[in-house]
């Protein structure tokens, strides 16, 4: 049902395409959303929708570090905008969004977002389970939510630094979300609330423990401000509260689609390990384990786990 | 393009074992000083390793020019600042020697945020014969000293010593990319990713902010810059690169703060190649003006470009690095070499230019016969004072004996540092924890 090597594909015959504009490539597309199908499906707009992934991904670990390489992250966010400029341009997100707007029911409107930021096929995946009535949650949670949070531990306190981080902080979010808003939905006040309530948050993040539950903290308040059907649902996923087993079905679809971002994120990490974290190193290693640990909540325990055992050491030393 | 004949001998190499080659071992700057007798790298340890230059000698000619170690000494320690609670690297990220004007050589080196003046000096004799301390040094009593003898300076083995004799920090909020010594020898310039300052070599306690390019709102920010220097001669006019591909050259006489350029050089976008990383790859990673001041030349991702301070529209000269890597840039992108900042250097004449590639590979460019040529800096395939064989990347098709396929270059191995002695055919070439040094074949 779901092209599983279109984003591996990626790496390689992605080059042509990406710099060349090359047409060939698989094409693929969920039956249900037709109009969009016919875009999606030539390779460009898959290899651009990898790219514009790639790039928020590669933005979301610079907001990981204090002191970001500030060349590559403007580099990295100029591309982003471009890519969201020419997407603008040539109607992707309008009939994209219309298509998923057609099917859904209105608390599907943040999975639709959602896929602004990730990959269609796992967006589609995840609003086709909605219809379904089961419940969307490992694909609602936005990685960059979480990059943004992590990131105003780092402001906490200090003026200098926090001119530094603001110089990336509006990226993810604005680039993610809000630009978005001028999309048929007009769901502004939403994102907007979220992010106050993401500010009343900062205090207890102080520790790095509350850092790894901030993707759903924020995701919480996101989705109170967003529907208020969508409260109880995805309440159920904070990470106090152990979330129902997943649905096999559900979980194998999402299997089907996910494996990508392992991938990604470890080269990414991987790669990014340079040695002057610091003390932020935990962060990072936490990050990389972001998007997937938030797929089940079982993963996310038991990253809670490592977690504890990381700080065990910490405190030990 | 014709290949060049080899002309080149690897002189010697100062190979580190692989095997206990540490982070702290990578080559982060190297850097001849302005007569050539001397040679500085810095490495990601914050160490500072500096070549001399043997003197000729009749009974071993083939040891014409060989650099050897003369002083080592560690610049910059790691350092942890608790107000922004972030660790400071002691990564050298640039040195730039001071014109020599006495006995002793100064040089300057810079981590992200502190740049120190470094003063290295030889001793080879010591006063010998007070009576007014002890042999402990401890001061004797005056009324057991009756008469006053005068030292003599007694001949000891040879001293290197390396004083840090300045201090140059608290000026920058980002990363130090580059620093730049004035022709007035008085003043320098240290630049961070959106601003440049002045100082004088004298004073410590201030700079002076002559171009900030930082929005009022950071969320505006797309661009910055990438590197400065100042004119070879003309000590009010300095030059900065960007990340969107320009340079703007400055004149410190039209008002004190810089922000307005006087001259701006670039090129415009060619929309056949336009492509999603044409941003990226357009971003400057090194510019450097020619010996005579005429010429700037700059390094993007692909390319190396020779500019005419006197035509801002389009670069005088453009050489392809490794243009067969322009169809690997998502891969490149992906694995973040796309962001490697290469560096560029002028030979002596300003006729060839250098710079470095992948898979340890460095490019010369000929300007008057417009040849250009491959060479490899490993330890595999250049012993000392062997001839370096020219290299070439296949593209597609069939690949012959002895070219290597574009994929299957080792992007790891880079040389991003490079530089050229000032009067002869000598380089010095850094790659990943091993300098090369390479001359023209004697004879």
């Amino acid at each position: 049902m779901f092209p599983k090597g279109t984003k591996r594909k990626f790496s390689d015959s992605g080059e042509e395409a990406a710099c060349g504009g090359g047409d060939q490539g698989p094409s693929a597309a969920p039956a249900p959303f037709a109009a969009a199908a016919r875009t999606l499906s030539s390779s460009y707009s898959l290899q651009r929708q990898s790219l514009l992934d790639m790039s928020l991904i590669k933005l979301q670990l610079c907001h990981m570090l204090v002191e970001p390489n500030l060349c590559r992250s403007v580099l990295i966010a100029n591309t982003v905008r471009q890519i969201q400029e020419e997407m603008t341009q040539d109607g992707t997100w309008q009939i994209m969004t219309q298509a998923l707007a057609a099917a859904q029911c209105p608390a599907d409107r943040l999975v639709a977002t959602e896929v602004l930021c990730r990959q269609t096929e796992a967006a589609a995946a995840a609003a086709a389970a909605v219809q379904a009535g089961q419940s969307p949650k490992p694909f609602s949670v936005s990685g960059l939510e979480e990059g943004y949070h992590s990131e105003e531990v780092v402001i906490d306190g200090d003026a200098e630094a926090e001119v530094a981080m603001s110089s990336l902080s509006p990226v993810s979010p604005q680039l993610s979300s809000a630009s978005y808003l001028a999309g048929p939905f007009g769901m502004g006040p939403c994102w907007e609330d979220d992010e106050e309530d993401a500010d009343c948050d900062e205090d207890e993040e102080e520790d790095s423990e509350e850092c790894a539950s901030e993707g759903e903290d924020g995701e919480r308040h996101h989705l109170r401000a967003d529907s208020r059907t969508g409260e109880q649902v995805f309440g159920t996923f904070e990470i106090k509260h152990p979330a129902p087993p997943p649905d096999p079905a559900l979980e194998e679809l999402f299997s089907d689609v996910d494996p990508s971002y392992y991938d990604l994120d470890t080269v990414l990490t991987g790669m990014q390990s340079t040695p002057k974290m610091g003390p932020y190193d935990l962060l990072e290693s936490l990050s990389s384990h972001g998007p997937t640990a938030l797929s089940s909540s079982a993963t996310c325990r038991s990253d809670l786990n490592e977690l504890d055992h990381i700080m065990e050491i910490i405190v030990g030393s | 393009m014709e290949e060049e004949s080899d002309t080149r001998k690897i002189n010697n190499s100062f190979l580190r074992d692989h095997n206990y080659a540490t982070e702290a071992d990578i080559i982060s700057t190297v850097e001849f000083n302005s007569t050539g007798e001397l040679l500085a790298t810095g490495d990601k340890g914050g160490r500072v390793v500096v070549f001399q230059r043997e003197q000729e000698s009749k009974t071993q000619p083939h040891r014409r020019g060989e650099y050897n170690v003369y002083s080592t000494f560690q610049s910059h320690e790691p350092e942890f600042d608790y107000l922004k609670s972030l660790e400071i690297e002691e990564k050298i990220n640039k040195i730039k020697w001071l014109p020599q004007q006495n006995a002793a050589y100064f040089l300057l080196s810079t981590n992200d945020k502190t740049v120190k003046l470094w003063k290295i000096s030889e001793r080879d004799k010591r006063p010998e014969g007070y009576n007014l301390k002890d042999e402990d040094g401890r001061f004797r009593d005056p009324s057991t000293i009756t008469t006053l003898r005068v030292p003599v300076l007694q001949p000891m083995d040879l001293m290197v010593e390396a004083t840090a004799r300045r201090v140059f920090s608290n000026a920058h909020t980002y990363h130090i990319n580059s620093i730049s010594v004035n022709s007035d020898l008085q003043t320098f310039i240290s630049t961070d990713d959106l601003r440049v300052n002045l100082w004088n070599l004298e004073i410590t306690d201030r700079s002076f902010n002559i171009v900030d390019i930082k929005p009022a709102n950071m969320e505006e920010l797309t661009e910055v810059i990438t590197s400065a220097e100042f004119h070879p001669q003309q000590c009010h006019t300095f030059a900065y690169s960007s990340s969107k591909g320009s340079i703007r050259l400055c004149d410190m006489r039209q008002a004190a703060l810089c922000d307005k350029h006087c001259k701006y050089f670039e090129e415009p976008e060619d929309p056949s190649t336009r492509s999603f990383f044409s941003e990226i790859i357009s971003s400057i990673s090194d510019v450097k003006f020619s010996h005579n001041g005429r010429y700037l030349m700059t390094r993007d991702y692909l390319t190396v470009k020779v500019w005419d301070l006197q035509m801002e529209n389009k670069p005088l000269e453009t050489y392809q690095v490794h243009d067969y890597l322009r169809g690997k840039l998502c891969s490149l992108y992906e694995n973040d070499c796309i962001f490697d900042k290469f560096e560029c250097v002028w030979n002596g004449s300003d006729s060839v230019i250098m710079t470095g590639s992948y898979n340890n590979f460095f490019r010369m460019f000929d300007r008057n016969t417009k040849r250009d040529v491959t060479l490899e800096a490993s330890r595999e395939n250049s012993k000392p004072r062997a001839i370096l064989k020219p290299r070439k990347v296949c593209v597609g098709g069939k690949r012959r004996k002895d070219e290597i396929s574009v994929d299957s270059l080792d992007f790891s191995k880079k040389i991003l540092h490079t530089t050229w002695h000032p009067h002869e055919n000598i380089i010095a070439v850094a790659a990943t924890n091993n300098l090369y040094i390479f001359q023209d074949k004697v004879n």
